[in-house]
């Protein structure tokens, strides 16, 4: 695991992996969008308004999972102080913001038309929108600090305490009487969603989940640059202080 | 427009609510997209920049 994760074993894993991924992300994100709009039938009862869920159910599989793996990656960088852990868990915070925002806006879009209101505050909506507020609240504390180290620690720990919505989530469709459907494909006895709609679903769940990987990539090796970055300047830095410091030391007597 | 794209288009009489979700989905992950990849090209050409200063 430590092999892996160092950060210049992760710059030359990610340049070989992050092409092949993000076209992959592409081909599949295409095949799903054509899947969806042209292949899978209308709904017998939602008609052509079905449609909505290719998009709205991987978005909340995404929310929840990018949370999940940022929470990981936290608990990994609290233990072992692992270097690329923080960063991990920092590039992929705006992604899971993304999925979250996606997931409430098709959700409202779908329920207006089915449930005839485009918000109410029953426990799935209501923990979903405050998983969204999770990673906003993870991503202002990350930049609060000064100290870069002491608000990936502060971040770190609010992302593991958050993890108690991860179930709050998934159960709350079981746990209270909520306008939201139960869960139809992950569940006990397995899925109760049509193949022709399930297909469309699946491609479309591995295109973001694609999308996803090959953006953090670029996120994390944009971080393992800039740090890089840093580190040049405050040489730059130190090697002008030591030219301008040494002559006059040097003239003293 | 054909009878055919415009059916297409009328979405059963759900466009206003099917092509705002796909709409929300091409400007979230486009605009991540886009974003992550601005800041990558960023800090690249910026490490190129300090790499190729510091050389001389």
């Amino acid at each position: 695991m430590h092999r892996f994760a160092n950060p210049a074993r992760f710059m030359r894993l990610s340049a070989a992996i992050m092409p092949w991924c993000a076209a992959l992300a592409a081909v599949l994100l295409g095949l799903g969008l054509y899947l969806a709009l042209f292949v899978a039938p209308p709904d017998y009862q939602q008609g052509e308004d079905v449609r909505i869920m290719f998009i709205h159910v991987p978005a909340a599989w995404m929310a929840s999972f990018v949370y999940a793996l940022m929470a990981l990656a936290s608990a990994v960088a609290i233990i072992w102080r692992h270097p690329l852990a923080d960063i991990a868990a920092q590039s992929a915070a705006p992604l899971g913001a993304g999925f979250t925002l996606l997931c409430l806006v098709t959700g409202s879009l779908w329920g207006e038309r089915m449930w005839g209101t485009w918000w109410v505050w029953d426990a799935r909506l209501t923990s979903v929108l405050v998983l969204f507020f999770l990673y906003l609240g993870y991503i202002a504390l990350v930049n609060a600090f000064d100290e870069p180290g002491r608000g990936a620690r502060a971040g770190a720990i609010l992302a593991l305490v958050g993890v108690v919505n991860l179930p709050i989530i998934k159960f709350s469709v079981d746990w209270w009487n909520t306008l939201h459907q139960p869960a139809s494909v992950f569940r006990l006895g397995g899925p109760t969603i049509a193949p022709s709609m399930l297909w469309p679903l699946l491609v479309m769940a591995l295109g973001f989940m694609l999308f996803f990987a090959a953006l953090l990539m670029v996120r994390m090796r944009t971080a393992l640059i800039a740090a890089k970055v840093r580190a040049l300047r405050l040489a730059e830095v130190e090697r002008h202080a030591a030219a301008v410091l040494t002559p006059r030391q040097a003239a003293l007597p | 427009m054909s009878p055919a794209v415009a059916k297409f288009l009328a979405m059963g009489g759900y466009a206003a609510y099917v092509w705002p979700a796909y709409a929300a989905a091409v400007a979230v992950l486009g605009g991540l997209l886009l974003w992550s990849l601005g800041a990558y090209r960023r800090s690249r050409r910026e490490l190129e920049r300090l790499q190729r200063e510091s050389g001389r």
